[in-house]
């Protein structure tokens, strides 16, 4: 490490001085360039999609390409809504949590409990590999295990599975971060009272960790619930609104994919995204408040 | 006694569960692609014909390798230098400020907007713009894939690039300024040679992710099953093609996709295993 220095020759500091601030220029522009898109992004969706948000976007059904085509022509704003959407949405993620949020967090407590073992390693490099796995693949992995040999055909369950699969790194990784925050004399104060350990589980780790489990479980489910490849390959889409979960269901970003194939109703990916992105956007902050207070505390 | 065991079987069980995915997973891929590979061989991975048509399929998986490498190799160059200005603001230059605390978010926000998003502002935004410079007559192709990858991956590498630097010691950094360093030489001399390890690993974990994004890509790399043979030229990535033909495959093609989703999930597994490699031997 050599620094050249060259305190009698004034042109060379000068010039040293300016590259200094040339270079200072050049990554403030930059990185303003970095966040430009996020909010030219939101603006566009703000822009183009406000004028489909009313009460009919959440109680309707789409309208098939021939209503959208005559409202088009007519210059009126598309009719009907996102409901199939949105229903299929909460069915899929509210299912895959349900499968991904227990075994999660148990195996988060093991390898919490377990942390120098070589079997512990291999599963925490195991979640590692999962996390990487392009959501594509655990599209084509939960159409082999759940359409072909279960359900027969595309299916809400398919669909299910795959998010849970996504969601399944995210969440073993949350529960053991946050239980290491938790300090050990909590929980040898509750072995010393001869609590059973079950109980120091459900009592004590759970319950002390739970602002980081919670985030973790938030930022789990705005990864999933934007994902459109897998459910493209597992759930397939449905124009009615549907609650069987053996049956194809539609989900808002599948909508999306729809709309955007179909140039009748191109307008509407617009209200749809935007709803998508706000609800995001929301869940993110939730998540963020709750990390900040938790570090105040 | 008897209460701890069950709880602590039942923890072992769900471990196991990971197992079972991952090693299922494997097999899944495996077993779906060996109509492929009976059919055309160890060939399917360096053919690079691809032909549907009934009575004369040939399925080879170059174009779509060198189409995924290609346009993340894109998305990489141009991440590079964007993912360098931010995280030198957040973690250098306005350290610990407002104004970086929500770069820094803003950032992080960059990767939870939906692959699905990008690809419309890509589609209606984007693509119009490169059309209007001249570069491509509709638009398409790899390097407007690219570009929108490389927005979709700086939050990967910005988050874990942000952190290393922080971490290099002010000692190092406050000497080399009493010895009349500027801020620029303090950061090439010191702050970089230090953290250049953690850098790369980021870089190498973002690429693992354009490797694998595919809604974006599908939406604006023009879907065409060729080698890609210029910057502007249309093609196909792996992830592209496994949701573009899905719909409409059975049979040969169908294992071929499994197939390509098999290369797929061993590419992106090597790259992100030599990423966190690197991360693991520095800490």
């Amino acid at each position: 490490m050599s620094i050249a220095l060259d305190f009698d020759n004034g042109s060379l500091v000068a010039k040293r001085k300016l590259k200094n601030s040339i270079f200072k220029v050049g990554m403030i522009i930059l990185s303003i360039l970095t966040v430009s898109p996020i909010v030219l992004i939101i603006y566009e969706l703000i822009v183009k999609g406000f004028r489909q948000i009313n009460i009919d976007f959440f109680t309707q059904n789409p309208p098939d390409t021939f209503e959208a085509m005559m409202a088009v022509s007519a210059g009126e704003v598309i009719p009907g809504g996102i409901l199939n959407g949105l229903t299929g949405t909460l069915l899929m993620v509210l299912m895959a949590s349900v499968i991904a949020i227990p075994v999660g967090i148990m195996i988060g407590i093991f390898l919490y409990e377990n942390p120098g073992k070589i079997y512990s390693n291999i599963i925490r490099n195991l979640t590692e590999i999962l996390q990487g796995v392009p959501s594509i693949v655990l599209g084509l992995i939960a159409y082999l295990w759940v359409v072909k040999p279960i359900t027969g055909g595309y299916s809400a369950l398919a669909g299910s599975v795959s998010l849970a699969i996504m969601m399944l790194p995210l969440i073993v990784r949350s529960t053991e971060e946050s239980m290491k925050m938790i300090p050990d004399t909590l929980k040898e104060a509750a072995y010393a009272l001869g609590v059973p350990y079950h109980r120091v589980v459900l009592k004590v780790l759970i319950p002390s960790s739970f602002g980081g489990l919670f985030t973790g479980i938030l930022l789990a489910v705005s990864r999933v619930i934007g994902e459109t490849a897998p459910l493209m390959l597992t759930t397939l889409g449905n124009p009615m609104v549907n609650w069987d979960i053996t049956k194809p269901t539609s989900a808002m970003p599948l909508l999306i994919w729809e709309f955007y194939n179909d140039p009748n109703m191109v307008d509407l990916i617009w209200g749809t995204s935007l709803f998508l992105m706000i609800f995001i956007l929301i869940i993110n902050l939730i998540s963020k408040q709750i990390a900040a207070k938790k570090k105040i505390n | 006694m008897k209460s701890e065991n069950i709880t602590k079987t039942l923890l072992l069980i769900a471990s196991v569960i990971v197992v079972l995915i991952s090693t299922g997973m494997v097999f899944s891929l495996i077993n779906g692609a060996i109509p492929t590979f009976k059919e055309f061989g160890l060939s399917f991975i360096w053919s690079n014909e691809w032909n549907p048509t009934e009575g004369n399929e040939n399925y080879g998986a170059v174009p779509f390798i060198a189409g995924t490498i290609i346009t993340s190799m894109i998305a990489l160059v141009i991440c590079i230098p964007l993912s360098f200005a931010s995280f030198l603001f957040i973690g250098e230059y306005f350290k610990g400020t407002f104004i970086a605390n929500t770069l820094s978010a803003l950032v992080d926000l960059l990767a939870g907007i939906p692959s699905i998003i990008y690809g419309l502002w890509g589609f209606y935004v984007l693509r119009p713009f490169i059309v209007e410079l001249g570069l491509s007559p509709q638009g398409f192709g790899i390097f407007t894939a690219g570009l929108i990858l490389a927005i979709m991956i700086i939050p990967y590498a910005t988050s874990i690039s942000k952190e290393i630097i922080t971490m290099v010691p002010n000692e190092l950094k406050e000497a080399a300024y009493s010895l009349g360093a500027t801020q620029f030489e303090v950061i090439f001399r010191v702050v970089i040679p230090n953290a250049k390890s953690g850098i790369v690993a980021g870089f190498i974990l973002a690429f693992g992710r354009a490797l694998g994004e595919t809604m974006a890509v599908t939406m604006l790399i023009g879907n065409a099953n060729v080698v890609p043979d210029g910057l502007f030229s249309t093609g196909n990535t792996m992830a592209s093609v496994i949701a573009n033909q899905f719909g409409e495959a059975d049979g040969l093609k169908l294992s071929s996709l499994i197939a390509i989703g098999l290369l797929l999930f061993v590419i992106t597994g090597l790259i992100n295993g030599l990423g966190k490699f690197i991360i693991k031997k520095l800490s």
